[in-house]
């Protein structure tokens, strides 16, 4: 695969405006069809494509198992952090009218925060798996 | 009609077919044509999930996993089909029959129509204020269900991490200059650990991929 230059080529055009894409379904969510989900499998699809192209070991380069793990603890830790903040602003827990003095106002800003929240989690999820997955893979040719 | 029918000739397809590529693949096309009934009935957050997650993910993920178990076709089975038949095709007509008794697809009068959707649709856009209520449903009304499956992804990918990702690790104490494969095995988690081996490994790869 690493020699197929057109391949090769139009990946790498296709690959931001992948990623682009994925941050306008994670945040458009609200209007459109989409969300945390979709936006989080479709961020990784970028990371997998690279991994496809060039190998998983370059793929890692661009997203080191450290940052990937902590991506993904943190997108449940938001999620979860705002329904304990929605505690401390006198609502019940998810409670998200209570993270703001209009509760309409509140409501957008904890679906925004824990739809963030979900896309971390997929996004790290996907590509953790998928690395491990494919990583062994090639350890298992050798 | 037509995706249904392919979807039926698809999944006939999975019971015959031995090479397991191949129904990797065709799983993947049964997700797409999944993915557009749902467009057809107009679920398109359903649908955009499913192309995502079922056709795209889904079948990335067999094939690594193929490439994982080096198994490329599947035993022939050894016992008749008769009696795992007769289960299947009797669990199908019970389901059908019971199709018979539910409401009509998109009927007002069915009982699901009839519970929370009546607050969710008239009472979301003075509530949550968000224009694409499945998001409303999904993140607000029914926001513990979604932190629920958070948590099913992220004990997933932590399932993996822990059962397979260890042998990784090592794996790479395994290779011949013991102190760098050693040391890269004590910190996996660290920012510096792939980094560090992987630069060695690409080298022997490329020539690999050279030959």
């Amino acid at each position: 695969m690493r020699r197929k230059a057109v391949i090769r080529v139009t990946s790498k055009l296709l690959m931001a405006p992948i990623m682009l894409f994925a941050l306008y379904v994670q945040f458009h969510g609200d209007f459109g069809p989409g969300g945390g989900f979709q936006a989080g499998v479709i961020f990784a699809s970028a990371f997998i494509l690279y991994a496809l192209l060039f190998g998983v070991a370059k793929a890692r380069r661009a997203a080191p198992a450290g940052v990937v793990r902590a991506v993904l603890a943190l997108g449940l830790l938001l999620y979860a952090g705002v329904g304990v903040a929605a505690m401390f602003m006198g609502g019940n827990y998810l409670d998200y009218s209570a993270l703001s003095a209009d509760p309409v106002a509140g409501q957008h800003l904890g679906i925004l925060l824990i739809e963030f929240g979900v896309g971390m989690t997929v996004a790290a999820s996907m590509v953790t798996i998928f690395f491990i997955f494919a990583s062994g893979g090639e350890s298992a040719e050798e | 009609m037509a995706l249904l029918l392919i979807m039926v000739a698809v999944g006939l397809a999975f019971a015959v077919l031995r090479n397991l590529f191949v129904v990797v693949m065709l799983s993947g096309m049964f997700s797409l044509s999944a993915a557009m009934l749902y467009v057809v009935m107009d679920a398109v957050d359903v649908a955009f999930t499913e192309a995502a997650v079922g056709a795209g993910i889904a079948t990335v993920l067999g094939l690594a996993t193929l490439g994982l178990i080096g198994v490329a076709r599947e035993a022939p089975p050894k016992r008749s089909y008769l009696g795992p038949f007769l289960v299947v095709f009797l669990t199908g007509a019970v389901l059908i029959t019971a199709t018979l008794d539910m409401p009509h697809f998109g009927d007002p009068e069915a009982p699901i129509h009839q519970h929370v959707a009546p607050r969710y649709i008239n009472d979301s856009g003075r509530e949550v204020g968000v224009p694409n209520i499945v998001t409303s449903v999904l993140a607000s009304y029914r926001g513990y269900d979604t932190l629920g499956e958070v948590g099913v992804i992220f004990t997933a990918a932590a399932g993996v991490l822990v059962l397979l990702g260890r042998t990784r690790s090592t794996r790479r104490g395994k290779r011949p200059n013991g102190d760098d494969g050693a040391e890269a095995a004590e910190k996996p988690a660290g920012k510096t650990g792939p980094t560090g081996p992987t630069g060695k490994t690409e080298p022997t790869e490329q020539t690999g991929a050279a030959e």
